[in-house]
């Protein structure tokens, strides 16, 4: 009974982050239009990161129990690629042919795969002391990290509160005015670049969190970002591109039956889950939520 | 009633038959000037044309933009390999022979599940497939080899009646099998110019244009672009099965998706727009590629920079910028 | 001879009723305006039986077979092509090849693939027969985005005429272009419509082109059927006058 706990739990931590990678693929597609193919290389970018400054923070004698507060952090590095990347390489290029936004992203990614190699070495990076600050609980008889309860509950946290900012501020009201009608936002006097600077650097700190949060339990390894991409794409064709809830409800079951999945495949995980995701694009094209594009 | 202006002179394609005819010819005299190292690169060279002209049928024809045909190449290469460890077989019309219905096979199961979507879902779903085959041959390592990959003897050619052993044996074999390169390359460039010239290729070129109004010709929209991704993945595949006994050996590595970037540069390199374009971007990113790798360690890196760069500044690639340039230079011709 | 036929069609975006209701008749040979203002219905009705779009009721008979689920590709076998409102073009491909290709998709040559395009003789002469019905002769190796917007619409007639259909759909060909060319193109498509004996349906919005070149007019007002007769009947009904000038026709 308590090895059924740990299963659900661990499958809500992945879900958490996994969430967390697709809502803001999700988000800037959302507004923009647009999917960025190195989406999960700036997840492994948060999860680098904050790994390498977690490093960083203890050689120079941080207490560890200060360390957790470079998650988030972590993340906003991303953002802030994010933020610079927009303006230069992604706006060129939403007037013109589909492809070449594709290329483009395409062209993103092996630069910052490699990019990641060149700054961090190839060796995998791990943030261990992070997780050593929570303590072990007991679940029936078997123990648990704590701080994977707090990865789902940052889970948690981010879907509300991005539901909130989305649906109760202002700022919402602009990224779903953009979203629907960009020109009509735009001649109602929105000012759509910041919009669209602010959705991309968001979806991108989101992607960098995910990155940053797992990261204390699992080393950052090159070729993790490709493996994401995929699997938050997985979680959007599941869920539908564009909603809120399809990225919740996707990564909760994309987690689930992983975790099944690793019960009884370990080997071919990967591909039982993209036998999910083709089943589901020959059914529901959309997805459970999602609109037609 | 006579058709009177007639659209088709015959003057421009025998203009183009002579000119591939003459580009032939040089290619086929080459050897001898340039040596064996370059004979060699050469017939790299003219494989990762093949491989790019199949890619870009459904790019620059059919409108697809596909991230995962390394899948294809390294099931060329890796049939093969287990033609070779299995069958013992070592005939290279075998190799052919068997490869490419294998090729297309899988070609034909992918383009099933992907032709169904378009733009961003067809290029993640072509790289998750890809991917999805890497992780496989890394994992079944008793069956692949794993990371250390499959070694792959030299071929012999011609039923058998050519075969590389004793003496010499490595230069014969680098200048026969560039030679062997080079008619399948002429037969598979002469193959994708008339499939790109038929009704079929133009009813593609229609579907990328417009989808809309292809369905409204009555053009089965799926089913025409899965047999263009049947035939490209196919093309890709056969380049798949030539390489591997050049290289003599086979990993994972041409499964992983920086190789599908490659053929995707290749195709831009030459310009995805004309049909030359792969064939000179493919030869041109093998001179290219052995530069830069032994020039940097982060020749990924360098490789995103440039491709970034060129949609950018040169997104026609070579091909479409000589043309424009050439179109400049000329003088105004009437309009037929 | 009824050739075309909708029974009770209803077509509802969220609150907006597109069709109402519709028993929409096409005869034989003959050539029928579809007019009414903006939003009245028209195009919707097009779509509906162009498949484009599904009603929500109702159903479309076609030479008394019922095509209401059938797909685009079935009722373009039966003989139903339309062309667009927005101008819909193979702009990569020449002129040539646009008309050509509804040749090759109605001989069911689309799908060859060992043969070159060019040599097939029979398809080559028809499509310059129908580019010269239409005037488009001389620019038949230029582009299709490199056309101006009259020959454009021109050529997207042409493209849907050339599957010589029994049922041809007109979403309003003149719109977008200048005063002095609709005339010209009217003329053009009225006549190889009437020479190749193909009933057609034009939705337009010019009533001095409408009242010039139909058989007859059929008015559409909110998703429904107000006003149906020849010419110079409509020009006499009260309704349409006041719906569609605010004040009754000068007699």
């Amino acid at each position: 009974m308590s090895i059924l706990a740990i299963q659900i739990l661990n499958s809500l931590f992945y879900a958490s982050v996994l969430f967390l990678i697709a809502a803001g693929l999700s988000l800037i597609f959302g507004v923009m239009r647009i999917v960025n193919m190195a989406h999960g290389t700036f997840y492994a970018v948060g999860a680098f990161a904050t790994a390498w400054l977690v490093a960083r923070a203890i050689a120079y004698g941080v207490p560890v129990g200060w360390t957790f507060l470079l998650i988030p952090v972590g993340a906003g590095v991303v953002a802030v690629l994010g933020a610079v990347i927009e303006p230069l390489l992604l706006r060129p290029f939403y007037r013109r042919a589909e492809e070449y936004q594709l290329l483009v992203t395409f062209g993103l990614l092996l630069i910052l795969e490699d990019g990641i190699r060149f700054l961090w070495g190839g060796l995998p990076l791990s943030a261990d002391p992070i997780m050593d600050v929570f303590p072990i609980l007991r679940i029936g008889g078997l123990i648990y990290p704590a701080y994977n309860l707090v990865v789902i509950g940052v889970g948690v946290a981010a879907a509300v509160i991005l539901w909130a900012v989305i649906y109760r501020t202002k700022f919402g009201v602009m990224l779903r005015a953009t979203s629907q009608d960009r020109r009509m936002a735009s001649a109602l006097g929105l000012n759509v670049g910041l919009v669209y600077i602010s959705a991309f650097a968001i979806g991108c700190f989101m992607a960098g969190l995910g990155g940053a949060i797992i990261v204390p339990t699992q080393a950052a390894v090159l070729g993790m970002g490709v493996d994401a991409l995929i699997l938050a794409f997985v979680v959007v064709v599941i869920g539908g591109l564009g909603s809120l809830q399809g990225a919740l409800v996707g990564a909760l079951i994309v987690s689930f039956v992983r975790t099944a999945g690793i019960q009884f495949f370990p080997e071919i995980e990967l591909a039982v889950l993209y036998l999910i995701a083709a089943v589901v694009l020959l059914v529901k094209p959309t997805g459970l939520f999602g609109s037609a594009q | 009633m006579k058709a009177d202006v007639s659209l088709i002179s015959y003057r421009p394609k025998l203009v183009l038959a002579a000119t591939a005819a003459a580009v032939l010819v040089v290619l086929a005299l080459l050897p001898p000037f340039i040596g064996l190292y370059q004979t060699q690169l050469l017939t790299y060279g003219l494989i990762a044309a093949i491989a790019a002209l199949g890619f870009n049928l459904l790019l620059g024809y059919t409108g697809l933009l596909s991230f995962g045909h390394s899948a294809f190449f390294g099931i060329g290469a890796y049939t093969v390999a287990f033609l070779l460890r299995d069958a013992g077989i070592r005939s290279m019309e075998l190799y052919i022979l068997i490869g490419i219905p294998v090729a297309a096979i899988a070609s034909a199961l992918f383009g099933y599940i992907c032709v169904r979507h378009t733009r961003i879902f067809f290029g993640i779903l072509t790289l998750a497939l890809s991917q999805v085959l890497w992780t496989l041959t890394y994992k079944f390592f008793w069956v692949t080899g794993g990371s250390d990959g499959l070694r792959v003897a030299r071929p012999t050619l011609l039923a058998g009646m050519v075969t590389f052993t004793g003496r010499d044996a490595f230069q014969r074999f680098i200048n026969g099998y560039y030679y062997y390169v080079l008619v399948v390359f002429a037969l598979s460039v002469v193959l994708m110019w008339v499939i790109v010239h038929s009704p079929f290729g133009k009813s593609l070129q229609a579907i990328r244009d417009n989808e809309t109004r292809a369905a409204f010709l009555g053009l089965r929209i799926h089913r025409f672009r899965w047999v263009a991704f049947l035939i490209s993945g196919t093309f890709t595949g056969l380049a798949g099965i030539l390489w591997v006994p050049l290289n003599g050996l086979t990993t994972p590595e041409v499964l992983y998706w920086p190789f599908s970037g490659e053929i995707v540069f290749s195709a831009l390199l030459g310009g995805f727009r004309n049909f030359t374009g792969p064939i000179v971007g493919g030869i041109v990113f093998t001179y290219l590629k052995t530069y830069a790798v032994a020039t940097t360690e982060y020749w990924q890196l360098l490789l995103g920079v440039v491709l970034v760069l060129m949609v950018m500044v040169l997104p026609t690639g070579i091909v479409g910028a000589v043309t424009a340039l050439a179109n400049k230079l000329r003088p105004k011709e009437k309009s037929s | 001879m009824i050739l075309l036929k909708t029974v009770d069609l209803h077509k509802k975006f969220g609150e907006t009723r597109a069709c109402d209701g519709v028993n929409f008749v096409v005869n034989k040979g003959e050539f029928l305006s579809l007019v009414g203002s903006n939003g009245a219905g028209k195009t919707s009705l097009v779509n509906l039986i162009s498949a484009h779009l599904k009603p929500d009721s109702g159903q479309i008979l076609f030479e008394d077979k019922d095509i209401t689920f059938a797909t685009v590709h079935e009722r373009i076998k039966a003989g139903i092509a339309r062309s667009f409102q927005i101008v819909n073009l193979f702009d990569g491909l020449s002129v040539f090849d646009n008309v050509a290709l509804s040749i090759f998709s109605r001989e069911g040559k689309s799908t060859n693939i060992a043969s070159l395009a060019e040599h097939d003789q029979d398809v080559r002469n028809e499509t310059l027969e129908v580019l010269g019905q239409f005037g488009l002769r001389a620019m038949s190796s230029v582009l299709a985005g490199g056309l101006a917007q009259g020959e454009r619409k021109l050529l997207d007639v042409a493209v849907a005429y050339a599957l010589r259909p029994k049922l041809l759909f007109l979403d309003e060909p003149t719109s977008g272009v200048s005063t002095r060319d609709k005339g010209q193109i009217m003329d053009t498509v009225s006549s190889v419509v009437r020479a190749g004996a193909v009933t057609a349906v034009v939705i337009e919005h010019d009533m001095d082109v409408v009242f010039r070149y139909s058989d007859r007019i059929v008015m559409m007002h909110e998703g429904r059927f107000l006003a149906d007769g020849t010419p110079d009947e409509i020009k006499a009904n009260k309704d349409v006058a006041s719906i569609l000038l605010g004040a009754p026709l000068s007699a």
